[in-house]
């Protein structure tokens, strides 16, 4: 296989073991140099101008859109919103679904699948999970049956424990009690190939900076239909039909969701980052990935006081785990000053975090570019770090 | 005195060029400071800011402050400690006056991460408010 680091300038100015793919990934080249293009060559505003510069920006825009919805597999370009990322995608679910009170949620999300909620006063219920933290779908479908007609909301692939949910089983369960379906993609889009029509999900959202792409930029799919039944979000330039003082009228979607000028040079990036995707064989890529992923968990587990968190066997892409009798922040410092860089906390699952009771893990995640001379330099940074510790213990 | 110990301690840690190092002493100056009794460990002594648990408390002898230091990390333990050693032993009228951007001189933004300095801030802002407490009578 490849040697992927050589598309992403930051391997060529850092020696870094870079295990925090989950938090953000590293950016190829290409993605750099398209963003850098849109400033220098093209730069103008969308969906406004009369000029020629305009009329390219605006068709590069539009043809990222196209790209999203292939990447996706949605139906088409209709279907695809540009947003922030996964927060603000389920921010403006929350806003503009008004009809749907209740949200049936896993006990593993991230607070941005909790908290947008919470502002809008919905009712959150919240599906237990089994020992594997796999989603209990006894106490699922119970939920389901108590509340019909709600919106279910959760996450693809868990951001602490790399848990991958069934979706396609989530959601024709969910569809048989009259609910709407959003699966939060964060942790999913650079590891799995996405087939919202397949999946039949009726929103999915997803943050390109976690995908090769340009932070600031993300994307919520809705089904056609539900997407025009829904408010605006934001009100603003380049969402309207017509204004008058006494009222407003709207364009359709996508654009309606998309008020005020937007990340033109992130989503021009973001057509990059796919089309470096779309340069890549993808299964071999998974595959890869699922070696890497084992190889790092096997190497873990022949370490002595190494506390994980589930034997699960559809784990991807992020990996938690504690070290018996040292806080993880501690860990994760020691790795740091060794070159190599770990995610430590609660990873903004504070719910997860409790009901586990821990106040936080060490979790390393994977992208395209690492391989088993990562795992081996974080492995033995890692039995060093807990030899200091243990030596003034 | 604060001025000297913090000299003290700017000269130990300039020691280490390596910052694995820096922080293995960082670590050992926490081990050894003696665990703080478990009654202290609780939400009044607890020191808000920081990412991990630490737990700061104040004894006066004669007119001088003794500041002691715990915490469930190791590393946290350690600064919790130094800052306890550069203030410990003054008067709390001494504290109050003292230049709070002294602990610049730690150089501390070159070693620990931004998180980590806003809890030796908040360390130090524990501090002062426990010599204004005392300095008022509280």
């Amino acid at each position: 296989m490849k040697n992927y680091k050589d598309d992403f300038d930051f391997f060529k100015n850092s020696d870094n073991v870079y295990l925090d793919s989950a938090a953000t990934s590293q950016k190829p080249h290409s993605v750099i140099e398209a963003q850098s293009d849109f400033y220098k060559i093209h730069c103008a505003n969308i969906h406004r101008g009369l000029h020629t510069l305009s009329d390219k920006a605006t068709q590069m825009y539009e043809d990222s859109r196209t790209l999203c919805a292939e990447f996706i597999n949605a139906e088409s370009s209709r279907n695809i919103v540009f947003t922030k990322g996964v927060t603000e995608g389920i921010n403006l679910l929350a806003h503009s679904l008004s009809a749907y009170d209740t949200v049936i949620i896993s006990s593993l999300e991230h607070h941005s699948n909790i908290v947008p909620w919470q502002l809008y006063d919905k009712n959150i219920k919240v599906i237990e999970v089994d020992k594997e933290l796999n989603i209990d779908y006894v106490n699922y479908e119970k939920l389901l049956f108590e509340n019909p007609n709600s919106l279910v909301s959760i996450t693809h692939i868990s951001n602490v424990f790399g848990n991958e949910n069934d979706v396609k089983k989530l959601t024709s369960l969910a569809h048989k009690y009259g609910c709407l379906v959003h699966i939060d993609g964060a942790q999913a889009g650079a590891h799995i190939k996405i087939d919202v029509q397949a999946l039949d999900v009726d929103f999915y959202t997803l943050s390109a900076h976690k995908i090769y792409a340009p932070t600031g930029v993300g994307l919520l799919y809705g089904k056609f239909k539900l997407l025009e039944q829904m408010r605006p979000y934001q009100g603003g330039g380049a969402m309207i039909k017509d204004v008058s003082f006494e009222s407003s009228t709207y364009l359709d979607p996508p654009h309606k969701f998309e008020a005020g000028t937007q990340n033109i040079s992130g989503v021009i990036g973001w057509a990059e980052a796919i089309n470096y995707m779309n340069s890549v064989d993808f299964l071999e890529l998974i595959e890869h990935e699922e070696k890497i992923y084992s190889y790092a968990l096997n190497s873990l587990k022949n370490l002595d006081d190494i506390m994980l968190y589930t034997n699960a066997n559809n784990l991807k892409s992020a990996l938690s785990f504690n070290v018996n009798n040292f806080h993880h922040e501690d860990i994760g410092t020691l790795l740091d000053k060794q070159g190599i860089s770990v995610r430590t906390g609660h990873h903004c699952a504070l719910p997860a975090m409790k009901m586990l009771g821990l106040d936080g893990t060490i979790r390393i995640s994977f992208g395209i570019y690492n391989d088993d001379e990562d795992v081996n330099r974080f492995i033995e940074a890692l039995k060093k770090s807990i030899d200091i510790l243990r030596r003034h213990k | 005195m604060i001025i000297e110990n913090l000299k003290n301690i700017v000269d130990e840690l300039s020691m280490f060029d390596d910052a694995l190092e820096k922080y293995e002493y960082i670590i050992e100056l926490g081990s050894q400071n003696s665990d703080i009794d478990e009654s202290y460990k609780n939400d009044k002594y607890l020191v808000s800011g920081c990412s991990s648990s630490v737990w700061l408390y104040c004894i006066k002898v004669d007119d001088k402050l003794f500041f002691h230091s715990d915490s469930n990390a190791m590393i946290a333990k350690g600064l919790a400690s130094i800052i306890c050693k550069v203030y410990s032993g003054n008067s709390s009228s001494e504290i109050l006056s003292s230049d709070t951007k002294l602990l610049k001189e730690l150089n501390l933004s070159e070693i620990i991460t931004p998180v980590r300095q806003n809890g030796v801030a908040s360390m130090q802002r524990y501090i002062l408010k426990f010599a204004k407490d005392f300095e008022d009578g509280c």
